[in-house]
């Protein structure tokens, strides 16, 4: 697959999925078994209304949605492109995201076997060294069309 | 109303993402049942439907800080430390319901196992177990 045709596919699930598209997730790249994605704070994710900071369910469906991306990338080595269905999810949450930053979440499919896929996730907003959250999580991969 | 369905109802109210989700909860005695009816936002697979991996997860998190909302009174809300998710079955594009249970409330960190279902109880959806830092500790 060129890196035009993963970018369209990769665009398609950042953008298009309902709840992807509801949280406002944005593209930010995307290269085999890496992606990365941007969230904006948005005063109706808030989680802790005395301090303005996000949701965490929000800082979760964003690291979900990167480490699902992570593993498309891998498509451009597999002639069947696939979805991804979570086996299970860890998250650690370091702490609290800055009210009104973006968040960027960055994953990485560091294993891929036949049915399975094994994705490490971080978040944060303005350094990467300095994450809100940590994840660790394993897919089932579901040969056919990408959903 | 009892004073731990008003602290609950306080709770959901001034929680904005709880409004973003269109999640309720409600009590039964000392027992909570949070549900989150089905709406389009929540797809996460449009070709099944299926209901997005994390709006499960978030779904369950926010289950959790409901019941210790009611457990657990404090004047600001409790923060997640960490949580473990494990996904059973897709969920449906229809309503979730999801009960949490409190193992242990410490001097700063409680244990939560949540369980979330959709048609019957004995076929769950999801499940979450986490640690939260308790305000005012």
């Amino acid at each position: 697959m060129s890196p035009e045709a993963l970018r369209e596919i990769a665009r398609n699930m950042v953008e298009t999925v309902p709840q992807a598209s509801a949280l406002g997730f944005k593209l930010r790249s995307i290269e085999p078994s890496r992606g990365s994605i941007l969230t904006p704070w948005r005063e109706d994710l808030v989680g802790d209304p005395d301090t303005g900071v996000i949701a965490g369910g929000v800082i979760t469906a964003l690291l979900d949605h990167a480490c699902g991306l992570a593993i498309i990338s891998m498509a451009t080595d597999s002639r069947t492109p696939f979805s991804t269905a979570t086996l299970d999810l860890r998250i650690d949450y370091m702490r609290a995201a800055t009210p009104r930053a973006d968040i960027i979440a960055e994953a990485h499919c560091y294993k891929l076997t036949r049915t399975i896929a094994f994705v490490r996730a971080h978040a944060y907003d303005a350094d990467p060294a300095d994450p809100i959250a940590t994840a660790q999580a394993a897919f089932v991969l579901k040969r056919g069309p990408v959903a | 109303m009892s004073e731990a369905a008003e602290r609950l109802e306080i709770f959901l109210g001034r929680v904005p993402y709880v409004r973003f989700l269109g999640m309720r909860a409600e009590l039964a005695g000392d027992e909570m049942t949070a549900t989150l009816p089905f709406a389009p936002h929540l797809v996460g697979n449009v070709v099944m439907p299926a209901l997005h991996g994390g709006v499960l997860g978030a779904f369950m998190e926010m289950t959790a800080l409901a019941q210790l909302s009611v457990t657990s009174p404090a004047p600001r809300v409790h923060k997640t430390i960490d949580i473990a998710i494990e996904y059973l079955r897709p969920g449906k594009a229809q309503i979730t319901y999801a009960r949490a249970d409190v193992r242990k409330v410490g001097r700063q960190v409680a244990n939560v196992h949540v369980e979330a279902w959709q048609e019957a109880r004995s076929k769950p959806v999801a499940f979450l177990r986490g640690h939260f830092l308790l305000s005012g500790a």
